[in-house]
């Protein structure tokens, strides 16, 4: 049986602040990310999250330190709500030692064994299967565990999508698919790449309970995680959550955005998940301007610890060049 | 007296892993009910269930990728690929995955996954079903790629590799499945080292995997004529055992190398390589090999036997290198 109180969102003082706070770090974590970028501190491939915040933050209430989670390449957001320190997420932006993946992986391969983040992956739906196989191994090993898999909309075109959501039904993994529908797979429509453009219809050719959910509404996609993960953990098998978002910025920072309209970004960003959920609260008096005042305070005094930590970081010396490639004992 | 057949050492490897160990388990394309597309899993289905002999659809991406994150937690898969032209299908999640989260996590994540797969021409299957690819695979840092070549190799595999906490890929000619042999040596196999078959002083005849059986008949013929051949099985393709190989060159100053992969960007070219930057100085000919001629393995029984490496083109390459 479904345990009614783990499904309820409690929206009091502590947990609504916790849940702008979550919004807000990943914000401004990401705000400073597009600088650094522009200084060239940070190099190669950066895909921002701004936009899509409560999509992760409404998802990981509902998990516990024994799930696991998979990401894909734009999960900078996934990783501190999840627990990854902004130290060592930012570290690991610059390439430095001090990373959560000791700088081998940069900002699309954020990895931490205690975490259970199972990765970045920047393959479209590459993660998808590895996600079933955790799960799988949680089932066979009489774990509770729940594997999140978060992925975007574009990942419904390729061929792993659609054999591991067979698969993970077909076994009835404890896997929930998050698909974070953003519209655009880097600059092409869901609408000129699908011929079904509703997704759910997909999840449900392979009987996999699913639900949408506004994805710029953070409580929303709390609620449906837990209803979700409850299923999930009563035993029924994998669901297929899509929370319907935005991306505020370009794909990449390679990226000027002439697939979409000046108009259709800023109709969006009214809806801004940060702004709507703080008004709320406030209206709702579980906030105030001076618990706002010091969110922001906290999370720019964080912001900048992380990029002084990240600064004084050292680079991995050259010659252990080739670690990490196999196993030290048989090297 | 142990005598049994490649197919069954490697069941008998499969069933001691599952009975040794409840992290290990199978799963593939028609392992179970079927009894697998080579028989090598009859039988196991009905000792272990379902739980732990898993028949997949045709997904290969997805139960290869499956397989690869159930080792991340916690599990030791033995997946199979029926042969190693449906592994193309699971290529991203072997490339993608299994061969970098160890080095993309630093050092946090491994994947301990074995995969299996039949490979190689010689039953008039066309050019989806006859190829082998196991050279491909050992371009790949991060992966271990294996070629048993005996029915004690295929017996005494699995374990080391079931053991390694890295991907090992294992590469099965289909032609072998139906050689016998008795078992009875030591039940061991270094997964690390090339192995010396037949010993020989005037010409190092390094091969691996469906290729040994030729071309250790192709030594006896040249012992027939007083050319003394010896015999390299590689067993490893990655990483390569470079000392064992330049060890036997050292001595016999000779080598032909025989690959039944094609000759363009093979496994034979690394080893002459190798040969080259290792033992150029110790050479007395030039390098040789036999490989698959450069075209998609045709139907017709006569063209595929001309394509593939043949007995009698290892003797004349020898021959050739010795110049007599």
């Amino acid at each position: 049986m479904t345990d009614a109180a783990a499904v309820r969102v409690k929206l009091d003082h502590a947990h609504c602040r916790e849940l702008l706070r979550q919004m807000i770090r990943v914000r401004r974590f990401e705000e400073r990310c597009a600088e650094l970028y522009t200084k060239e501190k940070i190099r190669g491939f950066l895909h921002l999250y701004i936009g899509q915040e409560a999509v992760a933050v409404g998802v990981m209430q509902a998990l516990t330190p024994d799930d696991a989670v998979v990401a894909t390449y734009r999960e900078h957001g996934h990783a501190l709500v999840r627990g990854i320190s902004a130290r060592r997420i930012m570290a690991e932006m610059y390439g430095k030692q001090e990373g959560c993946s000791g700088g081998r992986g940069g900002s699309m391969h954020l990895f931490d064994a205690a975490n259970r983040f199972y990765g970045g992956n920047a393959i479209v739906a590459g993660g998808m299967p590895i996600a079933a196989g955790l799960a799988l191994a949680d089932a066979m090993q009489s774990r509770a565990g729940v594997t999140a898999c978060f992925f975007g909309e574009g990942a419904a075109a390729e061929g792993e999508f659609h054999e591991t959501m067979n698969l993970a039904a077909l076994w009835r993994l404890p896997v929930l698919f998050v698909c974070e529908n953003n519209l655009y797979a880097m600059g092409t429509a869901l609408t000129l790449s699908e011929s079904e453009t509703d997704l759910r219809t997909k999840a449900a050719g392979y009987r996999v309970p699913s639900e949408v959910v506004d994805g710029m509404n953070v409580v929303d996609v709390e609620a449906a995680a837990r209803r979700a993960v409850a299923a999930i953990r009563d035993g029924k098998g994998p669901f297929f959550l899509e929370c319907r978002t935005y991306r505020f910025r370009a794909h990449s920072m390679f990226d000027p955005q002439l697939y979409r309209k000046k108009k259709e970004i800023e109709d969006w960003m009214k809806r801004d998940p940060i702004v709507r959920f703080r008004d709320w609260a406030v209206a709702a008096g579980e906030l105030h301007d001076d618990d706002i005042a010091k969110i922001e305070a906290e999370v720019a005094a964080e912001v900048a610890d992380a990029t002084d930590f990240a600064e004084k970081g050292t680079w991995e010396p050259v010659d252990t060049l080739t670690r990490h490639v196999g196993a030290e004992a048989r090297a | 007296m142990t005598v049994m057949t490649y197919r069954e050492a490697m069941r008998e490897a499969i069933r001691e892993a599952m009975l040794a160990d409840t992290r290990v388990f199978l799963m593939g394309e028609d392992v179970g009910h079927y009894g697998g597309s080579y028989a090598v899993s009859k039988g196991l289905l009905e000792e272990f269930g379902p739980g732990r002999v898993r028949d997949t659809p045709l997904s290969e991406s997805a139960f290869t990728g499956i397989g690869i994150g159930a080792a991340m937690g916690g599990m030791r898969p033995i997946v199979e690929l029926m042969t190693c032209n449906f592994s193309l299908l699971a290529l991203d999640q072997i490339m993608n995955n299994a061969a970098t989260i160890r080095h993309m996590s630093g050092g946090q994540f491994n994947v301990p996954v074995v995969i299996r797969m039949a490979t190689g021409g010689g039953r008039q299957l066309a050019a989806q079903h006859s190829h082998s690819l196991e050279g491909w695979f050992a371009h790949i840092p991060g992966l271990r790629v294996l070629t048993p070549a005996t029915v004690e190799d295929a017996r005494w595999m699995l374990k080391p590799a079931l053991d390694d906490p890295d991907p090992v890929l294992i590469f099965e000619n289909a032609l072998l499945y139906n050689d016998s042999a008795d078992i009875a040596g030591e039940p061991t196999c270094d997964i690390d080292r090339a192995v010396v078959r037949r010993e020989g002083g005037d010409v190092s005849l390094i091969t691996y995997g469906g290729s040994l059986g030729k071309v250790l008949a192709a030594a006896e013929q040249l012992a027939a004529v007083s050319i003394s051949a010896e015999v390299i099985d590689l067993r490893v393709l990655r990483p390569l055992d470079e000392a064992a190989i330049l060890t036997s060159v050292a001595k016999t100053r000779r080598a032909v190398i025989v690959d039944e992969g094609w000759r363009s960007g093979s496994i034979s070219a690394e080893i002459m390589a190798r040969i080259v930057e290792g033992g150029f100085w110790t050479l007395d000919a030039p390098l040789a090999r036999v490989c698959s001629a450069e075209v998609p393995i045709p139907y017709a029984a006569h063209l595929e036997a001309a394509a593939l490496p043949s007995v009698e083109r290892i003797v004349s390459a020898a021959r050739a290198v010795l110049g007599r």
